[in-house]
């Protein structure tokens, strides 16, 4: 059953189309991400299905609720979690917490349970204004208040943005555990490497949407075979792969360059190691690899 | 519900630590000092006298201008151009020319003139310096005519003697008519200022958003910001009129307490849904800072507080009576000097309840609009 469902919204602001007939659905319990670069839309998008903004055209329903007519059923049971933090700064941890949860009317020591997890990390300091907390301790908390009237659908929107690697492993390690709990989560990220860890993905950009799959059926599609390459000296690698030919395309990744040929056989690998070597390159790896979501999304950018 | 809405408020105001002294420390200080700024005695205006006579009277007449208390005699130049430089230095306020021979023609020709010349940049200095100098002036001649006419002859002339009595301020104190109104001037900022600003804050730092996604009702959340800022209104008020304006200048107000706190209960409540109704059309703070601070000086000075408003034109009269501002001053007024009753102020009263529903109703319209 489709928790969530998008359809056909658009919203233009003065000069710009930021949601251009977006069509898509999210299933109960599925963390669904939305993948784009900044100033996709995706932010626009969350404050639709908030009920924060009114789109232009298009329906969406959240739990089977209209987000125009029904948006006071919609906000009693979704939480929301902005990319900017906004909590409020000169309240401590706890009386955010409080604070948040009397407005829905509950208390903290009911769903306690559901933020155990997360709000055991930032209890020890409880007291400290939330102003003064780090990044990853903030997201935690602003986490916990989106938790505390235990929602059926949860929005994020870019909750790893500005955030260390450990607290943003840690942070997905608890988003994986609140889906167990049969939270239906919708996640915005800019960062490719995690929408491995989504069930489904859909890639964003100005607006429109390129591609709804799972993260594993969106690599599958990838039309060409992926090489890795990598020399004793990458710097030079990079600006020689531009002159040579039968490439496509060519990026740097990491430690080796991503490329694929456009006619692709041992014989145009052989003349690549060849061309490699004879520009003075030592140490030439050249290994197929599976593409990665980031290849997959340049891919479809360029279409 | 609402209590856990103004136990937040009330948290987040008291943590503030420049705010909260602020608040208080403000309009105490501003009491002490505006109300000698708003002081219409003028003294200490300097003269220079150009005495070309150098006589008996001319004599007498200088020194009855210094003696007066209002003036500085600064300098005694020798020509009229030599006078002029000192206004133009503006080191003179005052010209005072007497002409040769002024004593004798006053006596054997029965008349002499003198020539005054003001510096009337600061209007206020320069009519009022006038009118001081034509008093003596004119004292001086009635002692001159005394001395050379016989008294019999003298008297047979018929003079209107005026005498006035000053009802409400016998003694004209003009403190006991400026410091009411500066209080009420504070109170209006304080209250505007500080609802607009913690409003304005909620939208910079995103956090009416995190507000917006829950149930919570508007009107709620819009009460939530008047109630501590009107109670903060109150508190300041008291402070003022029942501290500094009693202690400092001894001004107890002749009309009931109950019937002043039942207005201004009202005016906070119409100022702050003013501050509420600017902050729904800002973004940030410093737009609201400048929207304010444009409405209060129009406001103030139209308020009639420093000028009367029935002698402005007659659209400018109009302007004044737009103003939430111009009532209460005038209600203070009746009633800490005057006394007045609720039969006297019914109209302020409706007035104003008139603008109390104007601001808050458009706040909560447009609140809801732009969220």
């Amino acid at each position: 059953m489709a928790i969530i469902s998008v359809e056909n919204i658009s919203k233009k602001y003065t000069d710009i189309q930021a949601l251009d007939n977006v069509s898509f659905q999210v299933n109960e319990g599925e963390l669904y991400g939305m993948i784009g670069a900044d100033g996709a839309g995706k932010t626009s998008l969350f404050r639709i299905l908030t009920t924060l903004m009114l789109a232009d055209k298009g329906k969406a329903k959240v739990n089977g609720w209209d987000v125009v007519k029904d948006y006071k059923k919609i906000r009693n049971s979704i939480g929301y979690m902005p990319g900017r933090f906004s909590l409020y700064q000169d309240l401590t941890v706890e009386e955010n917490l409080h604070f948040f949860a009397t407005l829905f009317n509950i208390s903290v020591k009911k769903n306690y349970d559901l933020i155990q997890d997360i709000y055991i990390h930032i209890e020890p300091f409880k007291t400290r204004l939330a102003g003064k907390l780090s990044g990853g301790m903030k997201q935690k908390l602003a986490l916990c208040c989106a938790l505390i009237h235990r929602p059926s659908v949860l929005f994020l929107d870019e909750p790893t943005t500005g955030v260390d690697v450990v607290s943003r492993k840690e942070f997905w390690e608890m988003l994986c555990k609140l889906k167990k709990q049969g939270i239906t989560i919708l996640v915005s990220t800019p960062y490719m490497d995690e929408a491995t860890l989504c069930d489904r993905i859909t890639l964003i950009q100005s607006g429109k949407i390129l591609s709804i799959d799972t993260p594993q059926g969106i690599i599958k599609h990838y039309p060409d075979s992926m090489y890795g390459l990598k020399s004793s000296n990458m710097n030079m690698l990079i600006y020689d792969m531009q002159k040579a030919e039968n490439i496509k395309s060519c990026f740097a990744f990491g430690e080796y360059l991503h490329l694929s040929f456009q006619n692709d056989n041992e014989a145009a690998r052989d003349e690549l190691r060849n061309y490699l070597t004879e520009q003075g390159h030592q140490n030439i790896e050249l290994k197929q690899i599976m593409p990665n979501i980031e290849d997959c999304f340049i891919k479809l950018m360029e279409k | 519900m609402l209590r856990f809405l103004l136990r937040k408020e009330f948290k987040q105001i008291f943590r503030n630590k420049t705010l909260l002294p602020m608040i208080f420390a403000m309009p105490i200080i501003q009491l002490f000092i505006l109300p000698l700024a708003a002081d219409y005695e003028m003294k200490d205006i300097s003269v220079a006298i150009i005495d070309h006579d150098h006589s008996v009277y001319s004599q007498k007449l200088t020194s009855k201008i210094a003696a007066s208390g209002y003036f500085n005699i600064t300098a005694y130049p020798k020509s009229f151009n030599d006078a002029f430089e000192f206004i133009e230095n503006d080191k003179v306020d005052l010209i005072l020319e007497i002409p040769l021979n002024f004593e004798q023609e006053l006596i054997v020709v029965k008349g002499q003139k003198l020539f005054i010349a003001v510096n009337a940049i600061n209007g206020v200095k320069a009519s009022l310096g006038v009118a001081y100098l034509n008093r003596i002036i004119a004292d001086f001649n009635t002692n001159v005519r005394l001395q050379c006419i016989h008294p019999e002859r003298f008297n047979i002339v018929p003079t209107i003697r005026v005498t006035s009595s000053n009802w409400f301020n016998p003694v004209m104190n003009y403190r006991y008519f400026m410091v009411p109104g500066i209080l009420v001037l504070l109170i209006s900022l304080v209250a505007t200022y500080m609802c607009a600003l913690n409003t304005i804050r909620e939208k910079e730092m995103g956090t009416i958003e995190q507000i917006n996604v829950t149930p919570i009702k508007r009107t709620l959340f819009i009460l939530g910001k008047l109630i501590p800022f009107w109670v903060i209104g109150l508190l300041v008020f008291s402070f003022g009129l029942f501290i500094v304006a009693r202690f400092i200048y001894g001004i107890v107000p002749v009309g009931s307490i109950i019937l002043l706190f039942g207005y201004l209960s009202v005016y906070l409540i119409a100022m702050l849904g003013l501050g509420l109704l600017i902050s729904t059309y800002c973004e940030t703070q410093q737009q609201v800072m400048f929207i304010t601070f444009f409405f209060m000086m129009v406001f103030i000075l139209m308020s009639g507080i420093f000028t009367s408003i029935e002698s402005m034109p007659a659209w400018a009269y109009i302007i004044a009576k737009c103003s939430p501002v111009t009532y209460f001053i005038d209600v203070i007024r009746m009633v800490i000097l005057k006394g007045s009753g609720l039969g006297d102020i019914q109209y302020h009263f409706l007035m104003m309840l008139g603008f109390a529903i104007l601001f808050n109703l458009w706040a909560i319209l447009n609140y809801k609009k732009t969220m």
